[in-house]
């Protein structure tokens, strides 16, 4: 096997299709990730992220399609004919063997015979040594996160695949992790590709996010692509939140469309436009949007005719509700940074955002998509 | 009156423990007493304590050549029917094949069948194949309903593991073959251990079907029985309460062991 693990270079998914039956868990779907990148699966359960994770480390079969690391076609090896390792998603430590043991197992079955050196690195590299010769069940579920980890990472495979690997841990231990995994990710300069539905914790890890959606790719992009200018209206509310305001195309002016909303007129940078016609949504994040009193100039794009329906002050900003004079409520984050005092239930106002910041959907897609995807804690019920 | 009445009530459930373990545990306290009594031939009536019984249990004629029959036939049941039971379990329990819900049923066919109905039609099967019946009879008819009990322990078992551990094992380059050997039949070891020991137990304990297919060769129960029509001699007593306190020892064993495991 040792010729096996010197197999490197990008993970290649060509085409791939898994079903189950009549059910499509992972439609055509194609993807190239780059040697050394952390890189994120994101969606929301039975999307067929877990079951494409699977068919990269060879616990399942695409129906159809390649997978490819490097020069080598792996879509039919065994899982442990891959450089491949996972860290499952309720960690899968072996119960009947050691902390050492755990982490020495696949140094062992590649026939490596003095394991002490490297499993003593990999400890300290999680920071746990002195938990070596415990049991599984002896440890919390952090430090077990964390052995499933070392457990992994010893075998310096060319990929390391994190399936939902925080997402038994509370708020404040994930939220440690991630910067942890991501440092360790640096550290040892692997390739990393993390499936999560939690989109908070891909926008924090991942250099690259795929977001996934009924077993095709939506988008794909850096956190920051994809949060400024998503394409659909899936990752427009699976990635944080979006106002979503019906309109259509009605005049150009240089590399701007002119769009009109329910009669009032904005502007839109065409290369931010994702419609194919003249029916679109337009998108603002609702930190873009600066709510303000009638009588104060505003500047970029201005709706006006808001009424503040609710208030909600959270400390770091506070959160507003606007109907506006078609009947939507729009969302509003304000930071309380400002000497304007906050407005209150019943105030009119006008709202206004930095052109910029808008973007543009088919104006035929479901504004809602993505939107009522609860965060799952526990299983994908694609496996 | 409404003292009593709230005492009562409060050791309700530590006065029903006491009874129903003393209605569980007098026939054992009395084979153990028994097996100190000087009694002679028969051992009904309390005739003055003795060590002599435990000092020679072989006295009583027989009782060691029917106790080394049951052992014997105990081993062999054990070993074969815990080796093939085994193999059922993991057949039933990790592949899907065609007439694997009627291997299911038809496994647990021998537990629900009146043990007599067993030994006797077992007897006419032998007797029409023209085998005598006698200790390979008796070890065949044993391995027989002792599978069953391993099937469903053993089975028991696998299903309650997390199948994500193999998977870790294949991920982590270790084979098929490997992967059984280190981490499939480790954890489900204590399944196999335990089904062996319900085997033993059961083939050791088995008087009907044995009575039918044993033919003149004595077995531990038969003894027993046979000799209870005179009077069983304190010699069997005393087997009787070496197989009840090896038995408590193994347990006792085990949980120490467990628990030193746990703490560690």
């Amino acid at each position: 096997m040792a010729e096996k693990t010197s197999i490197h270079g990008d993970l290649r998914l060509s085409n791939i299709t898994k079903s189950y039956g009549d059910f499509t868990a992972v439609n055509d779907l194609s993807l190239t990730i780059p040697e050394g990148s952390f890189f994120a699966l994101l969606g929301p359960s039975g999307c067929g992220k877990t079951t494409t994770l699977r068919m990269v480390a060879g616990l399942e079969e695409p129906t159809r399609g390649t997978i490819s690391l490097g020069n080598t076609d792996i879509t039919f090896t065994k899982p442990y004919q891959r450089p491949i390792n996972t860290v499952f998603q309720n960690y899968a430590l072996f119960p009947h063997l050691t902390i050492f043991e755990n982490i020495a197992f696949g140094l062992r079955r590649r026939g490596i015979k003095d394991v002490k050196e490297q499993v003593d690195k990999a400890l300290e590299l999680v920071e746990l040594s002195h938990l070596a010769g415990r049991k599984p069940t002896q440890l919390s579920g952090g430090q077990q996160q964390r052995i499933a980890l070392a457990r992994a990472i010893v075998n310096r495979p060319a990929l390391l695949l994190l399936d939902e690997p925080l997402g038994a841990l509370d708020l404040k231990l994930r939220r440690q992790m991630q910067i942890e995994l991501k440092w360790i990710q640096k550290e040892v300069g692997l390739t990393f590709v993390h499936v999560t539905h939690d989109q908070e914790e891909a926008m924090t890890m991942a250099d690259t996010i795929a977001v996934m959606n009924e077993g095709e790719i939506e988008q794909l992009g850096s956190p920051a692509d994809l949060y400024d200018n998503p394409k659909t209206a899936f990752v427009a509310n699976f990635l944080g939140q979006s106002n979503l305001i019906k309109g259509t195309i009605s005049g150009n002016d240089g590399d701007n469309h002119i769009v009109d909303l329910f009669g009032q007129k904005i502007s839109l940078a065409k290369n931010r436009s994702h419609a194919v016609d003249n029916s679109i949504y337009a998108g603002i994040r609702p930190e873009k949007f600066r709510i303000s009193r009638l009588s104060t100039p505003t500047s970029g794009n201005l709706l006006s005719g808001g009424k503040i329906e609710d208030v909600s002050y959270i400390g770091v900003s506070t959160q507003y509700q606007v109907l506006m004079p078609w009947g939507q409520e729009l969302m509003v984050f304000e930071q309380n940074d400002d000497a304007v005092a906050p407005f209150s239930v019943g105030e009119d106002v006008n709202i206004s955002w930095e052109s910029g910041f808008t973007f543009a959907l088919r104006g035929d897609e479901d504004a809602e998509a993505g939107m009522e995807v609860e965060p799952e804690e526990i299983i994908e019920d694609d496996e | 009156m409404r003292k009593v009445s709230r005492w009562f009530q409060r050791n309700l459930i530590r006065i029903y423990a006491v009874v129903a373990f003393t209605y569980l545990l007098i026939p054992v306290a009395y084979t153990i007493a028994f097996s100190f009594n000087n009694g002679g031939k028969s051992n009904l009536i309390w005739k003055g304590f003795t060590l002599d019984n435990w000092m020679n249990p072989c006295g009583a004629p027989e009782v060691c050549t029917a106790l080394g029959n049951s052992i014997k036939i105990g081993f062999l049941a054990t070993l074969f029917s815990t080796i093939l039971g085994t193999m059922i379990a993991f057949a039933i329990g990790r592949h899907k094949f065609r007439g694997r819900s009627t291997t299911n049923l038809l496994i647990f066919l021998p537990m629900a069948t009146p043990e007599i109905v067993l030994g006797a039609s077992l007897l006419s099967l032998f007797l029409t194949l023209k085998i005598n019946p006698g200790f390979w009879p008796t070890v065949i008819a044993h391995v027989m309903f002792c599978i069953s009990f391993v099937v469903v322990t053993v089975k028991a078992r696998i299903a309650s593991l997390d199948p994500r551990l193999e998977q870790a094992a294949m991920d982590l380059y270790a084979n098929e073959v490997e992967t059984f050997r280190r981490v499939t039949l480790p954890l489900v070891a204590p399944g196999i251990a335990g089904a062996a020991l319900l085997a033993f137990s059961l083939s050791f304990d088995d008087f009907i079907i044995t009575n039918f297919n044993s033919g003149t060769m004595t077995t531990f129960p038969k003894f027993v029985y046979v000799s209870a029509a005179r009077g069983i001699p304190p010699q069997a007593n005393v087997i009787g309460s070496s197989m009840f306190i090896i038995a408590l020892v193994i347990v006792i064993l085990g949980q120490v062991v467990g628990r030193k495991r746990a703490v560690k």
